[in-house]
């Protein structure tokens, strides 16, 4: 009875808070720093949606009538006829009304030529949803979703209904939304007339499909460099991984603790780093190009720049995420199936090549996926290591900002980019068929993993420790890097860079952040650490909802939520420009653009890491839960929480080194004010500052790895009644 | 571990958090300056630490190159994001001045400037005015060339030795404003279609086109090129640090640049671009070049001329049309006409 009786002043008390937001609360957006935007109130920028009204932006009254009738509907009692009907027709049409005359009335008027034509005249204009529109049409969305739920949607469930309602217009917001966007500007010629012809000239131009450099020495088109470096950096990462996870699993090896750094280190390196160091390292002048050529006569070349160079920056940087996918799931092989194969004669080698490598496809698979999609997306190493070689994302980034700016290429090369993910997706659902892979069950399964076949333990050690050396070598670089003089040139030990880029002013008494990289480095934090709570919030929410749920569209639902992570950065930077830098909803150059673009990349980690913990918790123990008469809110705060910790764990890791070291999503929403730490050693990297960059990132890697140790302590451990070691987590990977 | 440990820490999380909130968000008390920064970091970073100290001013700065500026200036244009558009080569600021991107403003320092800082004021009415120059040119790696027996290259025309295929570097005149006025002194000298008759051949000794128009400058200090192209005062800085090169003014002569400095239109903090724009053209603020081993001619009469700056007298240069090729049909037709003939060509 309680929870019915919260229930309906829960309604009433939205109602309000809507008409309260409605009268007071600023409905445009404003920045709040500058205060003489509050001379006029109640009107004038800051104004309240009752007054602007009442004095001249009369589109803004009609609002009173969804919160009358949502104040109506909350003063009843529950269950009383009409009430249900009046919050969904309070909701519904309150936000429907909001969406509609926000979309048609932008800064400069009407915002569709039609509707101008139609009005006969540019019409008024209005500024971006603010603090009191968000609000208003929030409580539209939650009332909407009340008043479902009291009509008995999800039995009759409000939390549920309203984390589905609020959810899918997170997502269709801000992932449908901007791709959509984006879509439909490559049909758009550079005035935004609507122009499909252009489309298929831009879509099939030469320097995107050219094959030249198959038949002659010229380059080839852009698309076809991107898919083989794709390809090649799949193919690679994915076999470097097995190497390093068969040995891992089942090899003997003593030093598996060192091998979990080198596997992590990686994944907390903003990617580029990784290319600079391979210059100091091969470059014409490099470390050990200058030794080949004093030592054994060797000239200095500079095959670094291209193909090879990306391609060996990339397997770097991607093997580890590889290795993470492949771990568990060699891991998860019941030695059972291959004891039983070694039971019925088959050699070691047979065992491995027609049991162990078959169960691996679904690891093979999703591992190369990652790796090909990463390679796609990474904008920071074909920039630095690029040369002469291009790929679409560099391409797109300077279609954007070049000094020959045309966003319909941009997009065009865009919507390249994404058929090539996708391609990719489907192909790897085509090969991993319809089989089955199930080899954890809940029954005791004691044998012991064969050791590896003597051909395949050489080679893995002969891929692996090479490859472990060079990381190592790359690593010592970096950190070397930055305290010397100039790496390549002089080596006289400095503090210079980190001195530039970290020094506190203490001259006129107080502190003052003087080192150039302060600014961006309290920007990345701040943004980061937003952004790593409300990803792992949203997308275990997420999560929770796709497992314990059923409500139609479920599939569809789930489509949405792992687009935006199909989606290359690149693409993503271009299409939130395009969907937010004009009202109604104007973050553009804000702080939350960023937050907003980091929790909805990387939220479909958060998604897939809760289903798969979830799945791993027995259903009964909610159903004892809610049987005791707790609300699923409850249940979820109090049972699955605590359960739930190694998914929490990491999203909350995921999202925050994602946030601090993402480059191609970020590049375009980065201003003065939120600059990222990524996008300004960029920037030093390509004025040549290698120094710099490198102290700057070595500092952002010690940063890293303090917050992930912090995170750890924050969430603690999942204490399972059980002997022994508690399930280990692994995070996903990706 | 119980809940209410659980909400301890999470506790403690927040208090960090907020600390952390609150160290980022600096005090605003003379109001604040977004400014776009078109040069070197080394030298934006003391100009913005030495206005806040004089001014009281908060400047949040961002350092992108000039067409990169360009580009966010002109993508921004509906709802600016930035005061103060300070440093870059002068043609995207004068294709800003024509698009109507940029302020009209009299400086009350205009009649202490060098007449060519004025004149680029004229030209672009009012919108952009002239704060250093530099002559383009070329460097080669001392080193390098011994030990490949060349003679020092002098001219332009030197450039195309089959003996320096794969060993010349410069920017890309679609992403960087030097490599653009490179483009449009050669089609000054020679002509428009001997000057691309000469880039075409140019093209198979250039190993890279770089993004920035300063790298060529630090891939030649370090022997990643033999010779790079990039404006005069890039070279020197690399050669003051005691990188083995030579700085070479081509014989053929060669064009400048006119850095810039422009006030965004619709700024929001208008009052305090103007201060900064006054600012920056005195010689207290142009000082600040030469000890960033920034090595431009100021345009300032009364600051002093770094002695390690190239000196425009000794330099043979060409009257460079400003007003044509800074216009955007201009650079939009020259730049197609390169990608296709140039860019697209086989080494």
């Amino acid at each position: 009875m309680r929870a019915r009786q919260e229930s309906r002043t829960g309604a009433l008390a939205l109602a309000v808070l809507a008409c309260a937001a409605f009268a007071v609360l600023p409905w445009y957006w404003l920045d709040f720093s500058d205060t003489s935007h509050w001379g006029e109130y109640p009107v004038g920028p800051a104004g309240s949606a009752l007054a602007l009204g009442l004095t001249g932006k009369v589109w803004l009254l009609p609002f009173v009538l969804p919160l009358g009738l949502a104040v109506a509907g909350g003063m009843l009692p529950l269950g009383a006829p009409g009430r249900a009907d009046r919050l969904v027709w309070a909701g519904g049409g309150g936000l429907a009304y909001g969406l509609v005359q926000g979309f048609a009335l932008g800064l400069k008027g009407w915002n569709a030529a039609w509707l101008a034509s139609l009005a006969g005249g540019p019409g008024p204009a209005q500024a971006g949803f603010g603090l009191g529109a968000a609000i208003v049409l929030a409580v539209f969305l939650l009332l909407l979703c009340r008043g479902l739920a009291e009509r008995g949607w999800c039995r009759g469930d409000a939390f549920v209904v309203s984390s589905v309602g609020v959810v899918i217009a997170l997502v269709g917001l801000f992932v449908f939304f901007p791709v959509g966007k984006i879509l439909a500007s490559a049909v758009q010629d550079n005035a935004g007339n609507f122009a499909p012809a252009q489309f298929l000239e831009k879509f099939l131009d030469e320097s995107i499909w050219g094959l030249a450099c198959v038949t002659g020495n010229l380059r080839c088109g852009v698309a076809w460099n991107t898919l083989l470096l794709g390809v090649l950096v799949g193919a690679g990462s994915t076999a470097l991984g097995l190497a390093f996870a068969l040995l891992a699993t089942r090899g003997t090896v003593h030093g598996k603790k060192s091998l979990k750094i080198l596997s992590v280190l990686p994944i907390i390196t903003p990617p580029f780093v990784i290319g600079l160091a391979l210059i100091l390292l091969f470059g014409r002048s490099g470390v050990v190009s200058a030794g080949l050529s004093e030592w054994f006569g060797i000239p200095r070349s500079r095959w670094i720049y291209g193909l090879p160079g990306v391609l060996i920056a990339q397997l770097l940087a991607f093997t580890p995420i590889a290795y993470l996918v492949l771990v568990g799931v060699v891991q998860g092989i019941s030695p059972s199936l291959e004891e039983a194969s070694q039971t019925l004669r088959a050699s070691r080698w047979t065992t491995f090549r027609t049991v162990t490598l078959p169960l691996l496809r679904p690891g093979l698979a999703n591992a190369f996926l990652l790796g090909f999609v990463e390679s796609l997306a990474d904008f920071g190493n074909p920039l630095v290591l690029g040369g002469n070689f291009e790929v679409l994302s560099t391409k797109i980034f300077f279609a954007v900002v070049g000094a020959a700016t045309d966003q319909g290429r941009a997009t065009v090369l865009s919507i390249v980019l994404l058929i090539f993910t996708l391609g990719a997706f489907w192909v790897q659902q085509a090969w991993l068929g319809r089989r089955t892979y199930t080899t954890v069950t809940g029954k005791g399964d004691s044998g012991v993993p064969p050791p590896l076949p003597k051909g395949v333990a050489i080679a893995c050690w002969g891929v692996a420790l090479p490859w472990a050396l060079f990381t190592v070598v790359i690593y010592a670089l970096i950190l070397v890097g930055g305290f010397v003089q100039a790496l390549g040139r002089d080596y006289t030990p400095t503090l210079n860079h980190y001195v530039t880029a970290f020094r506190i002013d203490t001259s006129d008494g107080g502190f003052r952040f003087a080192g150039s990289a302060w600014n961006s480095f309290f920007a990345t934090v701040e943004v980061a650490a937003m952004a790593a709570p409300l990803t792992a919030a949203i997308g275990l929410l997420t999560g929770w909802l796709l497992t314990r749920q059923t409500f139609s569209g479920k599939r569809a639902f789930e489509f949405g939520t792992l687009l935006s992570f199909a989606i290359p950065g690149t693409v993503v930077g271009v299409s939130y420009i395009l969907a937010f830098n004009v009202p109604p909803i104007e973050i553009t150059g804000t702080g939350l653009i960023l937050v907003i673009c980091f929790v909805f990349r990387n939220m479909p980690v958060g998604v897939r890491s809760g289903i798969a913990t979830l799945s791993q918790i027995d259903k009964s123990l909610d159903e004892a839960s809610l049987t005791l008469g707790a609300r699923s809110a409850t249940t979820l705060r109090l049972v699955l929480m605590p359960l739930l910790k190694p998914a929490i764990l990491a999203a909350l890791v995921y999202a925050f080194v994602r946030a601090m070291t993402a480059v191609s999503a970020v590049i375009f929403l980065v201003t003065a004010q939120y600059n990222m730490a990524t996008t300004y050693i960029v920037g030093r990297v390509e004025a040549g500052e290698f120094g710099l960059a490198i102290a700057y990132a070595s500092v952002l890697i010690v940063i890293m790895l303090a917050a992930i140790l912090f995170i750890e302590f924050i969430v603690g451990e999942r204490r399972l009644g059980r002997r022994g070691a508690a399930g280990v987590p692994v995070a996903a990977g990706g | 571990m119980t809940m209410t440990t659980f909400t301890r820490r999470l506790a403690l999380l927040g208090t960090v958090f907020g600390a952390a909130l609150a160290a980022s968000t600096g005090a605003q008390a003379q109001g604040q300056l977004t400014v776009y920064c078109g040069v070197q970091e080394d030298w934006c970073r003391p100009m913005v630490d030495a206005f806040e100290k004089a001014t009281g001013v908060k400047v949040s700065m961002i350092r992108k190159s000039s067409g990169e500026i360009y580009a966010q200036v002109k993508a921004e244009a509906s709802n600016p994001r930035g005061d103060v558009w300070w440093g870059g080569t002068g043609d995207p600021h004068m294709q800003a001045a024509e698009e109507n991107l940029t302020e009209e403003y009299k400086s009350p320092k205009l009649p202490e400037l060098n007449e060519w800082a004025v004149r680029q004021w004229e030209q672009s009415k009012g919108r952009a005015v002239g704060i250093y120059s530099g002559a383009l040119g070329f460097a080669y790696n001392t080193k390098l060339l011994a030990e490949k027996k060349i003679d020092d290259p002098k001219c332009w025309a030197d450039l195309l030795n089959p003996k320096l295929k794969d060993e010349v570097q410069v920017a890309d005149p679609n992403s960087s404003g030097t490599a653009y006025t490179m483009l449009a002194t050669l089609v000054q000298i020679m002509g428009e279609d001997k000057a691309f008759d000469y880039m075409k051949k140019l093209h198979a000794n250039v190993n890279q086109y770089t993004k920035s128009g300063a790298a060529p400058a630090k891939a030649t200090s370090l022997g990643e090129t033999t010779v790079g192209i990039a404006f005069l005062h890039d070279h020197v800085t690399m050669i003051v640090e005691g990188a083995p090169m030579k700085a070479v003014a081509p014989c053929e002569g060669t064009g400048y640049e006119i850095g810039s400095m422009s006030i965004i239109k619709g700024a929001k903090n208008l009052d305090n671009a103007k201060k900064w724009y006054d600012w920056a053209l005195s010689p207290e603020a142009q000082k600040l070049g030469a000890a960033a081993k920034s090595y431009q001619v100021p345009s300032n009469k009364a600051t002093p001329i770094p002695p390690q700056a190239p000196k425009l007298s000794d330099i043979k240069l060409i009257n460079y049309d400003f007003a044509k090729y800074g216009s955007s049909d201009e650079r939009k037709r020259l730049l197609t006409k390169w990608d296709k003939e140039v860019k697209a060509q086989p080494k």
